[in-house]
């Protein structure tokens, strides 16, 4: 019988030796061998009456949970040999654009796919599915980022195809999505010029966690103060290894150089897989 | 604002320990958010009083541990110390500095009953 709280049959006669056993029963409790230990409460001191407050070593990351669920997703990712990028941004940026483009110029070559994450509405996957290409819509509601246990679902109404490309526009935020791991080969972030040059400082989070950053909307900068160069030095002062690429989603120019990476990176993961 | 879903996870992760530990209560928690981390500790605690009510970590106290940021400068072959994500080396002002300490976002301990 246990000790500590009487359950189990098994009776435990006093024995004289000196190794340790264990024993078995259905409950999980803190225990030296059935010893009662009152003085590892705050106090140190046990009073009757008053509750033995203890304390419980936990060592534990805050965002485990999300970081299991995205190993897994991972594991999914590569067993279909799907190339997955996450793209970060905030709202108005051109992500939406980008991807319709992207999806209806690369659809030939590759099985596209796209999930969609905004709080409202299906109009993003609406005019992805416009090209022909399969858009699964995650609503967020009051979320603000998507996490892996959102992305898992949706990859589980998604049919995924051998060498294929899932594009996974996250909610336009550039602050919370960088903190969750979805399960992606890379984050790409997308700034376009008219946010401004000095975002990369402003939000070190986000293109810390990007492998790419995209400036778009290239066609504006005529009529915008943005310096190009600067940006692209900010971005590497908190991310030395940012690649960068330059481009308008709505003009075409820079969209084959966009085009070329992801068949590079599309060509790592069949490579790995 | 993503620190609501941190305190969420805070108490998935206090409520699943509760069947290892074997605890009912819950009255203190030790947070450890470092100062290069992406998470704000004014808006988890708000968070955290929100998310907390109804469970077994209603009303607990929630100490949180601020670890400084450190980096490490390839230039300078030494480590330094840096506030933010965005700055430069103290001794040489050069960029790319890898961050060793003060990204950690953990729950360290709970006080039970």
């Amino acid at each position: 019988m246990c000790t500590v709280c009487g359950c189990g049959e098994a009776s435990v006669a006093h024995h004289d030796h000196e190794h340790a056993h264990t024993h078995d029963h259905p409950h999980a409790h803190t225990h030296d061998h059935g010893d009662l230990h009152f003085g590892h409460g705050i106090g140190g001191a046990h009073v009757p009456g008053l509750s033995q407050a203890r304390i419980v070593e936990i060592e534990t990351d805050i965002l485990s949970k999300n970081d299991h669920l995205a190993f897994h997703n991972r594991e999914r990712l590569e067993a279909a040999g799907t190339l997955a990028l996450n793209l970060v941004s905030s709202p108005g940026s051109g992500k939406t654009t980008l991807l319709a483009r992207t999806a209806d110029d690369l659809k030939a070559e590759f099985p596209v796919a796209v999930i969609e994450g905004d709080q409202q509405t299906a109009l993003d996957a609406e005019r992805i599915r416009e090209t022909g290409v399969p858009a699964i819509q995650v609503n967020t509601g009051k979320g603000c980022h998507l996490d892996a246990d959102m992305v898992g679902r949706a990859l589980n109404t998604l049919a995924l195809q051998p060498g294929g490309v899932l594009f996974i526009e996250n909610v336009g935020n550039l602050v919370c999505p960088a903190a969750f791991d979805l399960g992606e080969a890379a984050k790409v972030a997308i700034l376009s010029v008219t946010e401004g040059d000095d975002k990369p400082l402003k939000y070190p989070d986000m293109f810390r966690a990007a492998r790419l950053m995209v400036l778009n909307k290239s066609d504006l900068l005529p009529y915008v103060p943005f310096d190009v160069e600067k940006c692209i030095e900010y971005a590497r002062r908190v991310n030395p290894a940012i690649e960068v690429l330059t481009m308008s989603a709505l003009t075409g120019e820079g969209m084959e150089d966009w085009y070329g990476w992801v068949r590079a990176r599309a060509a790592e993961r069949r490579h790995v897989a | 604002m993503h620190e609501m879903a941190l305190a969420e996870s805070v108490v998935r992760i206090v409520e699943d320990q509760a069947r290892v530990h074997d605890y009912a209560r819950v009255k203190t928690v030790w947070l450890e958010i470092g100062q290069l981390s992406h998470a704000e500790p004014d808006a988890i605690r708000f968070c955290f009083d929100a998310v907390a009510k109804g469970t077994m970590m209603e009303g607990a106290a929630l100490e949180i541990g601020r670890t400084p940021g450190k980096a490490w400068c390839d230039a300078c072959g030494a480590s330094v110390a840096v506030s933010s994500l965005a700055d430069a080396c103290p001794d040489c002002g050069g960029f790319g500095l890898r961050v060793t300490e003060g990204d950690e976002l953990k729950v360290c301990k709970l006080e039970v009953d």
